[in-house]
């Protein structure tokens, strides 16, 4: 297998910002029609468009609602807050969204454990492979746990990742207990002395209960053989999602606790504005960003990035 | 965190009085309601404006029907022009002239083409045809392995030749089921991102390579404003035939439909309703319009439960609900029964959120505890399944030693069955009830 293409890649901005250009040149031709010159003053009807700019990237009506509300209340008493200032508001309103920065990927325990999780098809697979490829990198030794035993060929997809990544591979031949595949990777990383253990787990919807209570577990056995274990739980989150995703956040975190999310997939057109009501509602950080399938499409969330991408 | 449209609208019907003709008043106010409940189902917000403002058109002087309130007026109203635009439900497969018809699966990453193309295969082997499988997908680490493990699970042939090209690959599975008399060949393909002219260009050469006859769009019933973009972009770049709607066993609204349909103009043939090959099912658009308003897939559970009960039971079981005779014999064969249904959450996940059902869906019945509810019930006598109003202290403690279980648990019991006898009766009178006068529920 061919690891990540030999080709010469930007930087991380660069990339979103190339994979994001095709609706950022359509969006930002809206808000200029929208907001027109930036001295005249906003009207209803702009303020409606608006809402719907933002209903379009997935916000929700309620976190739309209250961002266009608190844009019309800038302008409350003094003469209609102008288009120019709208803008500004606006997204310095939907940052505050967002945990500010400053995160840092600190890991205390050894091995530092990450359960990743989410429903089907999201992405999750090909997450551990970016962030193996991307532990591997700082140079951090990473083992991978294939807990999906349910989904066909889960496993061959992903010793093809940890192959291109460098990561050892912990799985059973003809297993179908993921609890029991998490106990056998945690006992080798302990046994190897590994920073990094990624969990791979089935994707399972919010609401089937008999699969939530599985990845309990996982999560209990982790504990037991960790102290803290899993000391991440990364929520995976298809940035074409709409309103569903909150659910989705919702639930996962009253069952496991989520500490972050992944959103992939953002280099196709849709927004995933849906996370800005997970992180404002339900407090989630967003932890990383996918934007394509090859090793490299991985980078730490960075909200003014994503802010302006929504905004154009 | 989403109020349902039911309940949004009672809101508006306690405000409104009756009038003979939907004002503008009520309308006014019953569309904004509307006009929410469809954003937070992910319609998207160019079809929901051009969706409300046929409504007001077509409600704007309506008379009211005497048993309706204006509010509910223009529910029917919404309901109906919904089922409309989401088609028929006479979705057919087109069928090639000379043999093998071929069906292409095409949508973005992770939608669940490969899955949809075991579930496809295996539906139509069950009408007697004989389907072969080819996997085009050379991309994504071990796609082609999972189609291959897909038709060994399944039992249905799968076409895996040496060939790294995805329009050879399709070629010559189109060749052999040609020469060994396999029809249809259904195909999947790689996901792909409508953006990427690359691989979209790819996709028109397997499918023009191929010959397909039928092209479905598979998309994932919890996408949410970007359908309208992404179904558009395949629509553009193929002749369409229909789309596949999967992971509808989640609580996704799928306001997508509507996008999807709107965009493209196909119709919706089929839903994929779980990960088991068997998840397939036909696409309902009445089914799918109440969906979208949060009223629930009501009709689908009525449905599932003329399956597993016979007519004798269920008129049996209407008629003590009538009569408030709903014993705990009958629990127990309800109880029975609802095994029969399938998997509870399924079960449950159909019915709406909110309203008439606020709160059912936390009610956490496990199959597990299904046996523990039957285990106690067996451990009662005759008289007191009769009459469970005599189960008090003593005889609830004999219950639980005879059954093995605690005390609690037939508390516990005894509740579920007090909630069940409640919600009957609610049923009677509610919603449910009216629906199964409509659909002529075997009684
Ligand atoms: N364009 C794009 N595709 C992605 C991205 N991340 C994942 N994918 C693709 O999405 C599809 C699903 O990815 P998987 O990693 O298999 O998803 P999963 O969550 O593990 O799926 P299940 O295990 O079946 O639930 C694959 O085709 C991936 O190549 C991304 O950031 N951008
Ligand atoms: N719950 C549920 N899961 C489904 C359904 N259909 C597919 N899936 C799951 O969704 C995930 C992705 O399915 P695939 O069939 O691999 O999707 P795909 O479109 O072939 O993915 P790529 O080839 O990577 O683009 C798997 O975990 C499937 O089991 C469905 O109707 N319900
Ligand atoms: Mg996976
Ligand atoms: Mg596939």
């Amino acid at each position: 297998m061919n690891p990540s293409k030999p080709k010469e890649r930007p930087g991380y901005f660069g990339r979103l910002k190339r994979a994001l250009q095709s609706t950022r040149r359509e969006l930002s031709r809206r808000m200029n029609e929208l907001l027109g010159p930036r001295e005249s003053p906003i009207s209803p009807e702009q303020l409606e468009e608006l809402e719907y700019l933002l209903i379009g990237a997935d916000l929700g009506v309620e976190t739309s609602e209250s961002l266009v509300a608190k844009i019309r209340q800038g302008g409350r008493g003094k003469r209609p807050i102008s288009s120019g200032q709208a803008r500004k508001l606006l997204a310095s309103e939907l940052l505050e969204l967002f945990e500010a920065p400053g995160w840092r990927e600190e890991w205390v325990a050894k091995p530092h454990v990450v359960l990743v999780v989410g429903v089907n098809g999201v992405g999750k697979t090909t997450t551990i492979g970016k962030l193996a490829h991307r532990y591997a990198r700082a140079g951090k030794s990473a083992i991978v746990s294939a807990s999906d035993t349910f989904r066909a060929a889960a496993v061959e997809q992903l010793s093809v990742w940890c192959r291109r990544s460098r990561a050892e591979l912990i799985m059973q031949r003809g297993g179908t207990d993921p609890a029991a595949v998490l106990h056998d990777a945690l006992q080798a990383a302990k046994a190897r002395n590994k920073d990094v253990l990624l969990a791979d787990t089935a994707g399972r919807l919010h609401t089937k209960r008999n699969l939530m209570e599985e990845v309990k577990k996982m999560a209990r056995v982790a504990g037991r053989l960790v102290p803290g274990a899993p000391h991440d739980v990364y929520l995976v989150l298809d940035a074409t999602t709409g309103q569903n995703g909150l659910i989705q956040a919702r639930e996962f975190l009253t069952t496991l606790g989520v500490t972050g999310i992944v959103v992939t997939k953002l280099d196709g057109t849709a927004k995933g504005g849906i996370v800005a009501a997970i992180a404002s509602q339900l407090k989630i950080p967003i932890r990383f960003v996918g934007t394509g399938e090859g090793l490299d499409d991985l980078a730490p969330f960075d909200r003014q990035t994503f802010v302006d991408s929504i905004l154009g | 965190m989403f109020e349902n449209l039911s309940s949004r609208l009672q809101k508006i019907m306690r405000d409104l009085k009756g009038e003979g003709r939907v004002s503008k008043a009520h309308l006014n106010a019953s569309l904004r309601q509307i006009r929410i409940a469809l954003l937070e189902a992910d319609v998207h917000f160019g079809v929901v404006k051009s969706f409300i403002s046929g409504i007001r058109e077509k409600a704007l002087g309506q008379e009211v029907m005497r048993s309706l309130t204006p509010g509910q007026q223009v529910v029917k109203i919404v309901n109906e022009e919904l089922t409309r635009l989401l088609g028929s439900e006479t979705a057919e497969l087109t069928k090639g002239v000379r043999r093998p018809t071929v069906i292409v699966l095409v949508g973005l990453q992770g939608s669940g083409k490969t899955t949809t193309t075991g579930k496809l295969a295996r539906w139509l082997q069950a009408k007697g045809r004989r389907p072969l499988m080819v996997s085009t997908d050379v991309r994504r680490p071990a796609a082609i392995r999972q189609l291959s493990v897909v038709g060994s699970a399944i039992g249905i042939e799968v076409e895996d030749p040496p060939a790294r090209d995805p329009v050879r690959r399709a070629r010559t599975a189109r060749k052999r089921a040609a020469n060994m008399a396999f029809d249809p060949l259904i195909v999947d393909t790689a996901g792909r991102l409508h953006v990427d002219d690359e691989l979209m260009t790819e996709l028109q050469e397997i499918v023009a390579g191929v010959g397909a006859h039928e092209i479905l769009l598979v998309a994932d019933a919890m996408t949410g404003q970007d359908a309208v973009r992404s179904a558009r972009s395949f629509g553009d770049r193929l002749d369409l035939s229909g789309v596949v709607l999967t992971k509808m066993d989640g609580d996704a609204r799928g306001g997508a439909a509507l996008s999807i349909r709107t965009v493209t103009g196909k119709p919706i043939k089929f839903i994929g309703t779980g990960e088991d090959y068997g998840a397939f099912e036909t696409f309902h658009p009445e089914r799918m319009a109440g969906r979208i308003l949060g009223q629930g897939d009501v009709l689908r559970l009525i449905e599932k439960a003329q399956a597993a009960v016979t007519p004798q039971d269920s008129r049996e079981m209407l008629q003590k609900i009538q009569r408030d005779e709903f014993t705990l014999d009958d629990f127990r064969a309800q109880v029975r029964q609802l095994r029969k249904l399938g998997p509870l959450e399924q079960v449950l996940g159909m019915l709406p959120q909110g309203g008439l059902f606020k709160g059912m869906g936390k009610v956490q019945v496990q199959e597990k505890q299904l046996d523990a509810m039957e285990a106690i019930i067996n451990s009662m006598t005759p008289l007191e399944r009769a009459n469970p109003r005599i189960i008090k202290g003593s005889r609830r403690r004999r219950i639980a030693r005879g059954s093995g279980r605690r005390v609690s648990d037939v508390n516990r019991l005894l509740k579920q069955y007090l909630q069940t006898r409640t919600m009957m009766k609610r049923m009677k009178r509610g919603f449910l009830g009216r629906s199964m006068d409509r659909i002529n529920f075997p009684v």
